[in-house]
């Protein structure tokens, strides 16, 4: 058969496994609502849940559309909705992608037709390099969840500080990256300030949501706020950047 | 009914069998490729390709393992390792649902609510990236115009501001020191940036657990 990064045939391989991958998400979301169920948690709780999960990923997931249309141009349209359909981010397969490429001696981004050995040596290379968290995450995570219970059972305060750490040394590093290209201002760079800027756009529009649900006592309010918050922050990158570019 | 610890073993057995299904799941397509086509790898290319990437990537694949399971429970973690974008889009998604529905992370209804929450969200993923493939004629001229592109560069900053005001607010004691660090090192820092935010995730989560332990031990400040 003769190759094509388009060909007809990788759609089918491609889909087949992303399929796979959709079964293992439909999987555990029946088998968590089932145990909601037995628990006796509130049916208006799993909704608001499912539908406001749905609703913010939408951004997130047309950002990954994007990543996919970019890789395409040089790996056809197939891998990359694969790879980034499953563990893949837009940085990783390109560096990936650049690494296999320069080791044959071809230039990431060049464009040039890749033939099927070639193909199939940057395949290889995307994949295996990432595949460590989903044969880690099996081996080591039920060990690592009984040690979270066991500090639960034995300190139930450190047991809370120790999970709101977790989640705030996470933020701290993002809002540190966030403030990454502020020192390139003092030399006249004023691009550094459009992340801060969209970053306090979107925290704005958060906090105020907060304040008006409390004054108004309209739960709804803080059901779509985050997606609010990062549409809005994200829109506003848009002046910001014609601004201080 | 099953006890909660009846359902966790149930959850990790499942985890475990869809897990190492996943990993060879995904190396089908590029042996696929090889049978279909007839194709040998380029042994240099793979051998010199893999060397340059794998190390790095599995370094912090193995760190990242280590720190996301405690915050994306059982379900949550067996999801998000296969689907990816963990710290862009799932772990935000769950740390938002269990917010919204003032549950404990560490709470079985916490376990079930970040597995809901992570779950939707691949779902939903997978379908828009499928609806993005079909369309991508149409949509390409739009999605990849100059002037949507800075919205589509600053996801991150927009995510976090949200999710950061909610969190330092409700967790401002804790959250002074990494947040300090944190800026000090990627203002001062240059090598540190977005392409590094990642390898630094573990080190704010050590630097917190580190000084909340002292406060908490050492101090009243917590109480």
């Amino acid at each position: 058969m003769e190759f094509s990064v388009n060909s007809p045939v990788l759609f089918v391989l491609a889909a087949i496994i992303i399929l796979i991958v959709l079964l293992q998400s439909v999987f555990f979301l029946l088998k968590a609502l089932k145990r909601a169920r037995e628990i006796g948690m509130e049916k208006s709780m799993l909704r608001k849940t499912i539908r406001t999960a749905a609703i913010f990923t939408i951004m997130p997931a047309v950002a990954i559309v994007v990543s996919v249309m970019t890789l395409s141009k040089d790996l056809g349209l197939p891998l990359p909705w694969l790879r980034l359909s499953v563990v893949g981010s837009l940085s990783y397969e390109t560096i990936a992608a650049s690494n296999a490429e320069s080791a044959m001696g071809l230039v990431f981004g060049s464009g040039t037709a890749l033939n099927a050995s070639e193909y199939v040596t940057i395949a290889l290379v995307m994949t295996a390099s990432i595949l460590v968290g989903i044969w880690l995450v099996p081996l080591v995570c039920k060990r690592q969840l009984g040690g979270m219970l066991k500090m639960e059972a034995k300190d139930k305060k450190w047991s809370e500080l120790f999970q709101s750490s977790l989640f705030i040394g996470m933020i701290s590093a993002f809002v540190g990256y966030v403030f990454c290209d502020v020192a390139g201002v003092g030399g006249g760079n004023l691009s550094g300030l459009i992340p801060v800027f969209v970053f306090f756009v979107s925290a704005i529009v958060m906090a105020v949501a907060g304040i008006l649900s409390k004054k108004t006592g309209w739960r709804g309010i803080t059901d779509y706020a985050l997606p609010a918050s990062l549409i809005l922050g994200m829109a506003s990158a848009i002046p910001l950047t014609a601004w201080l570019s | 009914m099953r006890t909660r610890e009846e359902y966790l073993n149930s959850v990790h057995r499942w985890g475990k069998i869809w897990g190492f299904s996943m990993t060879a799941v995904l190396l089908v397509f590029p042996f696929a490729v090889c049978l279909i086509f007839g194709a040998v790898p380029n042994w240099r290319g793979l051998g010199f390709g893999l060397l340059a990437t794998a190390p790095m990537y599995w370094a912090v694949g193995i760190i990242e393992t280590f720190t996301y399971i405690p915050m994306l429970g059982a379900g949550g973690s067996y999801l998000s390792f296969v689907t990816g974008n963990i710290s862009n889009l799932k772990l935000p998604v769950a740390l938002n649902a269990l917010e919204q529905n003032n549950v404990k992370a560490n709470s079985e209804e916490g376990e079930i609510i970040s597995t809901i929450a992570i779950a939707v969200s691949s779902i939903v993923t997978t379908l828009i990236i499928i609806l993005g493939v079909i369309l991508i004629v149409p949509l390409m001229p739009v999605l990849q115009s100059e002037a949507l592109a800075p919205a589509f560069a600053q996801i991150l900053p927009a995510l976090f501001g949200g999710l950061g005001v909610v969190f330092i607010s409700r967790n401002w004691k804790i959250a002074i020191a990494p947040v300090i660090l944190m800026l000090v090192l990627f203002i001062l820092v240059p090598a540190l940036n977005s392409g590094t935010v990642g390898i630094m995730v573990p080190v704010g989560v050590l630097f917190t657990l580190g000084v909340t332990r002292l406060l908490y031990k050492k101090t009243s400040f917590l109480d």
